[in-house]
């Protein structure tokens, strides 16, 4: 009896850190539909007096928001893809053998997690003048995917340990060849891993904010967050605020819909890397 | 940049002939972390020194010749402008407040989250939103929540015409709870993975011996969790040190709410005045090392586990 209350009880915070988390984006949505033109008042409400899809048509045609949508894709993508790769070589290496400079790749990757980007911005934005990649996709997938390394190493080095390897040995003793062994055996087991890592490092690039506005200069490589910092609205003479909700609501689309279908993934992934033992 | 080595000494006793397959082992690792190794010394180690360097010259891209050495005294005047210290005060009291403030309601939601049995996945997957929206979208949300002519607060809080971002303090308020919003479910997840490893028959033993919940919670919970609430701290803290979108979005650095990261870009990119500009990297990152050396000597906290090297 004393246990159906509490689990009550404890449904009911649950539904309160709900509204929390939720409450936010209710207001966003709600703001891109407001009437640009009229919603600004000295008694602001809640809720649009009239719903207007208006915000939403002039996101979609401006070509600073869809340019930088493109470049968003493109880079936060590209970027997760080879952070990807390059960890997992790194985390591999880390969870199976033994070699010199082990403890301080790991310390290397632990200092730049902790690393602040705004240190760099200086330097790198002269660098990339010099070398000719300021304001260019790969000047920031370089940078992005090199923050991105500690996350996707320590995760993937974690799931990477819990895998039973001596299965490889033992489909090759019972007759599979070495590469059979790896792709039927080791892939199936890896991949959930490699993929849960993949979208933390795809969240990372694509909130990233601070080297986006510091490295870029134009629509030419202006990923979204940026780009939003910039937005000015259909006309000067119109407040930007219901369509910067309306671009908001639009980056924010993708990720709820990785949030929903792989929650499980992710919080595994999250805590994961973070605290073992 | 090695912050903590205590456990690297590793018994290494007989120093034995090195086989053929230790040795291809050894080269093998090598080789796979080589990119990861190249790539992370390139971005950070590389352009971290060049900004030592660029920090002894006065030096301004709009007038590359006038290039020429001063030794330290960027870092004078960095250090004497009250600017720098404003701003050092600003990302302080941010820090701390969010910090303090998330270390409390990420428990209770991990607490919750532990608890839970109806409704468990909708609240783990609701929480997750927050941790993965754009910090810049964040930012938006919260300031043309407060903002006078598009915002439901004053309204909703009976607040009349108050102007949250007209000053210091109403300003920090909505930035930290901005920066709240958008990170307290990492934090409360990270609690929640320590959580789930204190043992259950501690539990089940105190509360035999009749201890209260709140006895089971200080003596037994708390002491279990202390390397995943140190850890958690260590990562938040850091990351709250350095925020830039919040106050960029919200008061462009207006009335005091100018941070240090916000400081080191104004002056590198905006000003491009990259000498001072790099003393106030340099600068700001030394604080990072001091902070992180305060954790893990002062506060002993076991970076091992996150390092992945048990």
């Amino acid at each position: 009896m004393g246990d159906r209350k509490a689990s009550n009880w404890w449904t009911f915070w649950g539904v309160l850190i709900l509204v929390w988390a939720l409450f936010p984006l209710l207001w966003m949505v709600s703001l891109s539909f407001k009437d640009p033109d009229t919603f600004r008042s000295a008694e602001p409400t809640f809720f649009p007096k009239t719903w207007v899809w208006d915000n939403y048509k002039t996101v979609f045609t401006d070509s600073l928001f869809t340019s930088a949508f493109r470049n968003s894709v493109g880079i936060s993508l590209i970027a997760t893809a080879l952070a990807v790769i390059v960890a997992m070589f790194a985390a591999y290496a880390i969870a199976r053998m033994n070699f010199p400079g082990k403890k301080l790749l790991l310390s290397m990757a632990l200092a730049i997690a902790m690393f602040p980007q705004a240190a760099l911005v200086g330097p790198l934005f002269n660098l990339w003048r010099n070398l000719g990649i300021y304001d260019t996709w790969i000047g920031l997938i370089i940078p992005y995917l090199t923050f991105a390394l500690p996350l996707s190493i320590w995760t993937m080095s974690a799931f990477f340990r819990q895998i039973p390897w001596e299965m490889e040995q033992a489909a090759q003793v019972d007759g599979a060849t070495a590469w059979q062994a790896f792709r039927k055996v080791i892939v199936p087991l890896a991949a959930p891993g490699v993929f849960t890592t993949a979208i933390l490092t795809f969240f990372f690039c694509w909130n990233e904010f601070l080297l986006a506005i510091s490295l870029t200069s134009t629509d030419r490589a202006r990923t979204v967050p940026a780009a939003l910092s910039f937005f000015t609205g259909a006309s000067q003479f119109q407040s930007p605020i219901t369509y910067i909700m309306a671009a908001s609501v639009v980056v924010t689309i993708p990720v709820v819909i990785l949030v929903l279908i792989f929650q499980r993934r992710i919080m595994a992934g999250l805590t994961a890397g973070a605290v073992k033992g | 940049m090695t912050l903590t080595e205590e456990r690297v000494a590793a018994p290494a006793p007989r120093q034995p002939e090195v086989t053929d397959r230790a040795r291809h082992e050894r080269r093998l690792g090598l080789t796979l972390s080589a990119p990861a190794f190249l790539v992370m010394v390139f971005v950070t180690a590389y352009p971290l020194i060049y900004a030592v360097v660029l920090s002894l010259y006065n030096y301004r891209l709009t007038d590359p010749a006038g290039r020429s050495f001063v030794g330290l005294r960027n870092y004078v005047t960095v250090l004497s402008d009250p600017v720098w210290w404003t701003d050092f005060s600003t990302t302080l009291i941010i820090t701390v407040a969010s910090v303090a403030v998330e270390l409390v309601l990420g428990f209770a939601f991990a607490f919750v989250m532990y608890r839970i049995i109806r409704g468990r996945s909708w609240v783990r997957t609701g929480i997750l939103i927050p941790y993965g929206i754009v910090t810049v979208v964040s930012a938006y949300i919260w300031r043309y929540a407060f903002q006078l002519d598009s915002g439901f607060v004053n309204q909703w809080f009976g607040l009349g015409d108050f102007n949250f971002f007209g000053e210091r303090w109403s300003s920090l308020f909505v930035i930290t709870l901005s920066e709240i919003w958008k990170t307290t479910p990492f934090i409360s997840l990270l609690l929640l993975a320590g959580l789930v490893q204190v043992p259950e028959e501690l539990q089940e033993a105190a509360r035999v011996d009749g201890a209260t919940a709140w006895q089971r919670l200080k003596r037994v919970t708390l002491p279990n969790m202390k390397a995943a609430i140190m850890v958690a701290l260590l990562f938040r803290t850091l990351d709250a040190w350095r925020i830039f979108d919040n106050p960029f979005i919200m008061t462009a650095g207006a009335n005091k709410t100018e941070t240090l990261s916000f400081l080191a870009y104004r002056q590198n990119v905006t000003l491009v005045n990259l000498g001072t500009g790099s003393a106030v990297s340099v600068l700001l990152f030394l604080t990072v090392v001091v902070i992180a050396f305060i954790f893990v000597k002062g506060f002993r906290t076991d970076l091992s586990q996150v390092r992945g090297d048990r």
